[in-house]
């Protein structure tokens, strides 16, 4: 397939404003200001494409349900706090292209009839914080933003707004919440942030690489886009491949590819010439699939078919020498530090799948710990908290518990019998001590 | 790429904080951009690590009253989210990885390296306030496992030799 959300990738100075128009760069959106905002939204369903955040929501219909004849300021906002583990594709655009992630931004804010957009970018992105902040100076000089764009008479203003360190704050009601400058505590849907959003106003959430294929798919059309892929998974995706492979790295792929061809023909194959073992197919908090499932095609629904999901797209991939209680332990650890503690069974379970990880690796197991995980778990997701991080340390955990329970079994098996569970009582001598009777 | 060095204004400085005219003209400019004054806190903060280097009670209270909020809901803020160092920092703060990716990569190999060549564990600083460790959890460049971060710089595809040559270069620093 030919390039098309990383184009940009080895062009000198790419991120310059002239290189982006060299290569074609704001022409999607002169389109879109021809239009009326409704055709663009009509445009953006028509290509079928899903959010590429994790949740995998149709795009145009997300635009669409923020209501038409509100009174007060809409917005938009650009969820540039990419922090699922294993994801890194959306600094591989920033990198390469800002000026396209801004063209997108102006399209979607456009078609929603927002005036005032905001970057939400992790903390620890400084420097493409700073790539973005330079990118928006360049086109505010040539009037790609501001005011009355391009003799529209439509104004934009962009604004980048730095996270500053929390996971959850890519969930979209947290990160609203911490954009209004709060603790990032998601809220409760509905109502959702189309109907009351940022202050409180209508707001669409949408993930950099979404808005990247925005600019693509008012250039050339929906037609086009729906072409690469295959029906309700279309479109151009980045796959993050990570862990035990040979080249590690951002590969641009159609949506339908199978693992197999990202994992071995893109990222080189298993590190050391060692065999699978397994990978999350789709951010850590996807749950995850064992060395069979290689075949399986990466797109939304043959994830979900194949009991787990597409998520952000970052595969994480495991050889053979991997112990997966380890790796419990080490997602256990990430869920327990990043739940943002609104929820009892995802504050308390997600720690307490922790201890349980913890002490099976010391050595401390009991027969009841993986049946005691998989409760943990089940109580923590199905819709038992606010938001979906239950489901995000859940499903993962609960998932390697059933798929590699023997690791599981083998662990216990090593370990030494726990000390006894009761109190120690003492013994009744017929008189009560305390009271020296 | 050459990572800047934090420099901390000492505590004994930051206990009653008043904003001079730069940073008050800057704090102006970014109240603009919201129609609310308490959205510019994350921003707010960001300006005074960025001065001060971290932020104290004494920094708290200022942005407090320059925002019209309460310490106790500045300092509910500011707790929440990493970032914001509650003391004084290092010079270099160490930002290890130590999410799957980068442990499956060698994380705690770079952690042992460090042990060994500086002497501190998670959570600990040099006695002379250059170094400090710190595990933090997904840095989103997983790409380049194993990564650490100092300061503001992101080092990937660290291996241990990599790692013993940026410490001496920004030992040398000094």
């Amino acid at each position: 397939m030919e390039s098309i959300l990383l184009r940009a990738r080895g062009v000198p100075n790419s991120r310059d404003l002239d290189s982006y128009l060299a290569r074609g760069g704001w022409e999607g959106l002169k389109r879109a200001l021809a239009m009326a905002p409704e055709a663009v939204i009509q445009e953006v369903i028509d290509s079928e494409l899903r959010g590429r955040g994790g949740a995998g929501f149709p795009t145009g219909r997300k635009w669409s349900f923020v209501p038409k004849d509100h009174p007060g300021p809409k917005y938009l906002i650009c969820n540039a706090d990419e922090s699922e583990p294993g994801t890194f594709k959306d600094r591989e655009i920033i990198e390469y292209d800002p000026q396209m992630v801004l063209e997108g931004i102006a399209i979607a804010a456009y078609a929603i009839g927002a005036h005032t957009a905001y970057i939400y970018i992790r903390g620890e992105f400084f420097r493409w914080a700073r790539l973005l902040e330079e990118a928006i100076g360049q086109a505010r000089s040539r009037g790609f933003l501001g005011k009355d764009i391009l003799g529209s008479g439509f104004d934009l203003e962009v604004w980048v707004h730095r996270g500053a360190g929390a996971y959850i704050c890519g969930e979209e009601t947290a990160l609203i919440e911490s954009l209004e400058g709060k603790r990032g505590f998601p809220r409760l849907k509905p109502p959702f942030p189309a109907v009351v959003g940022l202050f409180g106003q209508p707001t669409v959430v949408n993930n950099v690489e979404t808005l990247a294929c925005i600019p693509h798919i008012l250039t050339r059309g929906a037609k086009w886009f729906a072409s690469i892929g295959r029906p309700r998974n279309t479109g151009p995706k980045l796959f993050c491949v990570s862990g035990h492979v040979n080249r590690p790295g951002v590969y641009e792929l159609p949506l339908g590819v199978s693992f197999r061809e990202i994992i071995y023909e893109h990222a080189g194959g298993i590190r050391n010439g060692n065999r699978l073992k397994a990978f999350f197919p789709g951010g850590s908090s996807a749950p995850v699939l064992t060395a069979q499932d290689v075949d399986v095609a990466a797109d939304f629904d043959a994830c979900a078919a194949a009991g787990s999901m597409l998520g952000s797209g970052g595969i994480i991939v495991m050889d053979e020498t991997v112990n997966m209680v380890e790796v419990g332990r080490n997602l256990a650890h990430f869920y327990a530090h990043e739940s943002c503690g609104q929820c009892t069974p995802c504050r308390e379970g997600s720690d307490w799948c922790l201890d349980i990880f913890n002490r099976l690796l010391q050595g401390l197991g009991h027969p009841s710990d993986p049946e005691q995980l998989l409760r943990i778990c089940r109580y923590a997701s199905q819709g038992m908290t606010i938001c979906p991080l239950g489901d995000a340390f859940a499903l993962p955990i609960s998932s390697l518990v059933t798929k590699f329970r023997e690791e599981f079994e083998a662990a216990i098996k090593r370990s030494r019998p726990l000390p006894p569970q009761k109190l120690p009582v003492m013994p009744w001598t017929g008189k009560d001590i305390r009271f020296g009777g | 790429m050459k990572t800047q060095a934090i420099s901390a204004t000492p505590p004994e400085q930051l206990q009653q904080v008043t904003f001079d005219s730069a940073m008050e003209a800057r704090i102006e400019e970014l109240l603009q951009r919201y129609p609310t004054k308490r959205a510019a806190l994350l921003p707010v903060l960001w300006l005074c690590q960025e001065r001060y280097g971290w932020i104290s009670q004494g920094v708290i209270e200022a942005v407090a009253r320059r925002l019209g909020e309460s310490p106790a809901f500045v300092e509910g803020v500011v707790s929440f989210y990493t970032m914001f160092f509650r003391q004084p920092p290092a010079k270099y703060v160490l930002q290890l990885c130590v999410t799957l990716s980068c442990e499956l990569c060698g994380a705690q190999r770079l952690a042992q390296r460090i042990k060994e060549k500086l002497g501190i564990g998670f959570g600990e600083k040099t006695a002379d306030g250059v170094f400090q460790l710190v595990g933090v959890e997904c840095l989103g460049a997983c790409g380049g496992a194993p990564v650490l971060q100092v300061n503001q710089d992101y080092y990937e595809h660290m291996s241990e030799e990599a790692l013993d040559q940026l410490l001496e270069e920004l030992a040398k620093e000094q």
